[in-house]
This record gives structure tokens, sequence and C-alpha cells, in this order.
């Protein structure tokens, strides 16, 4: 009788977690405009409100959980968050491993910052992040790649001489291009299939909600407002 | 905003605190694993002499084993094996009418309610969670260590303080407890203050393991801010930050040498070994 009574209890309670599960959102905190750490130490940036109106949409409660970039995928897969929203382009190699969702951004171009113009993209040496859609090209072009586990370390690089050009998403480098003595050269290339939520393969309930809030974002126009608010890449 | 006010603004914003709480964080680090590592070493080091011989096998393996591998791969393995074991075991016994497969390719699914810690809990019980297994990986690699230093110092106590014992009548018990242990520290301080020092440079590797310590946050302060994002842009700074953590860690680390000189001074007092007879020269 008395287990009886506490398997309901059990039963009860993981019933009512269920109901009040929160979704714990896995960022780099690395990557302005999609993702940083403002001065107050909080994440922000264009995924932090994007993220913040889908579980709103989706009447879910979300947390927010920084992790390095070099093991996101692998953090998400063992469960130490529920979703991945930082900047990751869709590719067929992350599809094998984790679900996205559609795009919340159209397919950005990448491009190519170096502090002379004359710098050699096909033979020289070229920075990326580690386990980039970039650093796949970089490997594709002929140049010798360096890698970096940051996206702040592949531009030091280039300030330092240590590489000659770096490439990234276009969105990221052009406050950087402002802001120091690094000039765009070359010209734009097209990588990935827009940038996506990614999830467990074993989730895929979890996966269509949010799916439906981006859809519902592109229908009434928000998403757009937030692309140009944040300047991340072209609108839908 | 300049000079002198910009930098005193800069240096108290809400990311700066969160730096120097990092410093805490390490703090605590070690003065919960140094207990803790003691303990492994000391549980280790009995076993490993024990009369028992499975006991005895099970005290060696651990010391061989665990010095045997390098301290970043059992951190990146033991982390995410404690962390799946237990909960699988928490799967087994909240939801044994449970029908699909743990693993799902290379996903591991257990159900909700054996998520450690549960999905619902707050942020701050993830982070302990996530500190806990750090502070037993540590105590686990420094114990084995700890053990092997202590196992070297009960050897070193001279073998007549045991006869002595027995002859007087003492248990075996007795005798390890009221003349091994209470002289074999000062055989095992050069070990262990070595081991301390090791544990304090090597807290680092908490970053790896996804806790936000100092270096984390000296990172990401000193990386290059554009004006877009922060209202305090700067060039790459990383030097300036790494600089201020070695200062951090040799200040640490000298205060540690001076204690630790004096706990020699002490534990050397009427001892047999030259420090000791040094001393009762100069009394």
């Amino acid at each position: 009788m008395k287990s009886l009574f506490l398997g309901t209890a059990v039963l009860a309670l993981s019933a009512s977690f269920a109901l009040a599960e929160t979704v714990r959102l896995g960022t780099e905190g690395a990557y302005p405009p999609y993702n940083f750490i403002n001065d107050a130490g909080e994440i922000d940036g264009f995924e932090r409100e994007l993220g913040d109106e889908l579980c709103k949409r989706a009447e879910l409660t979300c947390t927010w959980v920084t992790n390095d970039w070099d093991s996101i995928i692998p953090n998400l897969v063992s469960g130490n968050y529920d979703a991945i929203i930082a900047g990751m382009s869709i590719t067929d190699e992350r599809e094998e491993v984790v679900d996205f969702t559609q795009g919340y951004t159209p397919p950005s171009p990448s491009a190519y910052a170096a502090l002379s113009a004359d710098v050699d993209l096909k033979g020289g040496i070229i920075a990326a992040q580690t386990a980039t859609i970039q650093s796949n090209h970089v490997v594709d072009t002929g140049a010798t790649l360096v890698e970096y586990p940051t996206p702040d370390e592949t531009i030091a690089a280039v300030q330092a001489g240590e590489a000659d050009a770096v490439i990234a998403d276009k969105d990221y480098l052009e406050p950087v291009v402002e802001a120091t003595d690094l000039i765009f050269v070359g010209e734009d290339v097209a990588l990935g299939g827009g940038i996506g939520m990614a999830f467990r393969e074993s989730d895929s309930e979890m996966r269509a909600k949010f799916d439906a809030a981006i859809t519902s974002m592109k229908e009434d126009g928000t998403l757009n407002t937030l692309i140009a608010k944040w300047e991340v890449g072209g609108t839908w | 905003m300049e000079g002198f006010q910009w930098l005193s603004c800069y240096l108290t914003t809400g990311k700066h605190v969160s730096f120097y709480l990092s410093f805490g964080t390490v703090l605590l680090l070690l003065a919960v694993t140094a207990p803790a590592a003691m303990l492994f070493g000391f549980g280790g080091a009995m076993a490993a002499r024990g009369r028992i011989a499975p006991l005895r096998w099970l005290g060696k393996a651990y010391i061989a084993l665990v010095r045997g591998v390098p301290d970043i791969a059992f951190f990146l393995f033991f982390v995410i094996a404690l962390d799946q074991g237990i909960e699988w075991l928490r799967h087994q016994v909240k939801c044994p009418d449970w029908d699909q497969p743990i693993r799902q390719g290379s996903d591991f699914v257990v159900c909700s309610a054996a998520k450690m810690p549960l999905g619902t809990s707050p942020q701050w019980m993830h982070e302990t969670y996530g500190f806990t297994l750090a502070v037993l990986t540590f105590a686990i690699v420094f114990g084995a260590f700890a053990a092997n230093v202590l196992f070297g110092a009960m050897r070193a106590v001279p073998h007549g303080q045991i006869e002595t014992a027995e002859a007087y009548g003492m248990t075996h018990r007795q005798t390890f407890w009221r003349i091994l242990v209470p002289q074999m520290w000062i055989y095992a301080l050069p070990g262990l203050s070595n081991l301390w020092m090791v544990l304090i440079k090597a807290t680092p590797l908490l970053f790896l393991l996804g806790v936000e310590d100092i270096v984390y946050w000296a990172r990401e302060l000193g990386g290059s801010k554009t004006p877009k994002f922060t209202a305090y842009p700067h060039g790459d700074w990383r030097m300036w930050y790494f600089l201020g953590l070695l200062v951090f860690y040799l200040a640490f680390t000298k205060v540690s040498e001076v204690f630790l000189d004096r706990l020699t001074a002490r534990l050397s007092h009427g001892q047999a070994t030259v420090g000791g007879t040094a001393q009762r020269k100069t009394s």
C-alpha cells in the first residue's frame, strides 16, 4: 500500500515536472551580432531576442546557457541543454547528428577581411573558427587554414600578422571592419543554407514547436524587424 | 569619459563583477577539493597497504590507473561518464516502464524525471551540479597522487617506532592511528605541498569542464570589442588580462609556500629527521 502511494506520488510529481518543463537554450556568447555577452554580463544579441520571442510564442519557459563552440554539438547530444541557437548554419554534415528547424535567417554571405587589399586568398594563410562552414571552405580553396576556438581570436590573428586574412559570416565582420584597420577583400562567398536552431534527433516534438513559432514570426514580419534591428544579413 | 573615470566605470561593469566572482569559484574549488583529495588519498593509501588482498588490489589499481592517464583525458572522459552514469541509474529507478532505448544514435535519452539536475531546475542548480562533478573529478585525480605520497610516507616512518608500539602491546589499529599517522605527515609534506601547487595551477582545467572560471572571463573580457555592442570598446587586451591571472597565481603560490614552510617547521618538531634534529640543536 505504501509503495503504491509512493508510486502515485512520484507519477504525479513527474507529470507536473513535464508540464512546467523549462527549455535550456545553448549559445556561444562570442559572436556579435548573433549572440554575445553584454557589459552587464548577460547574453544579448539577435538570437537572444529571437529566442525569447520564440519561447513566448511556443509558450515555453526558457533559460540561457553558454557553451564553447567546439563542444556545442556534443553537449547538446549528451543533454546538457535542449537546443542550440548560436548562429549555426544548416549543413548536411550537422544534419547527420542533430535536427535543424527551418532557417531563421536567409543564407547569408561569408566574407574575407585582411589588413591590405593585396593578400592571396587562394594560397595564403587564412584564419577561421574551428568547425565552421568557413573553415571547411578554406580547406576546399587550397589556402592554408589556421583554426581558432573563438571568432574573436581569428580577428586577433590577422591583426597580429599570424594569418593573412580571416573568413567569417559577413554580418560578424562588418562591425569589426567598421571599428578596426581591417578591410574586406575579395568577393563574398555564399556558404551554408541559412541559420537554424539545432535539436537532438529524439526531440522532434520540441523542434516542431519552435519551427511553428519561427513560421509565425516570418508571417507577421517580426522576424524581419529583428533582422533589420541587429543587421544580420538579408531579410525574408 | 576618459582616463581614470573611464577605467573605474569599465572595471565595475556587470561582466567584470562576474570575472571577480569567478576568483571566488576558483578559491572555493581549492577549498573543497584539497580536503576531498586528501580523503581519497588517505583511503587509497590505507587500501594499498591493507591486509585484505582484494582491497589492496583496489587501492593499487586506483593509484596506478589514475596516475597513468593524462589529466585532461581523464577530465573529459570522467565528467561525461559520471554524468551519464548518474542519469542512467536514476532512469532505472524512476522510470522502470520506459520502453525506448536510452542510446538513440548519438543521443543519450533518459526520461525527464531522471535528468540531473531536472530540466525545471534553475540555472544555479545546473552550475552547482557541474561544479560538484568538477570537484569530484579533481579529487579523484589528485587523490591518486596523494595516495601514492601518503603510501610512501607511511613506509618512511622509522620501523623502530612501530616495533616499540607493538612491544608496548598496542594493537595493529592503535599502532596505525597513534604512532604511524601522526608521524608520517612530515614525510608526506614535500609531496603533498607539490600536489597543492600543481592543484592550484590545474584550476584553469575548470574552463575545460564548462565552468565559467577566471580563464573564461579573462579571455572573454580581453577579446577586442567593437563600439556597436559595448559602451567600452577596446582592442585586443587579452595579454593584460592573462598577465593579471599570472600575478594572481604567482601571489597565491607564494602565500602557499610561506604557509607550507611554517607547517614543515611545525611538523619537524621532535622528529628524527634532519630538519627535526636541527631544530633540537638550535633551541
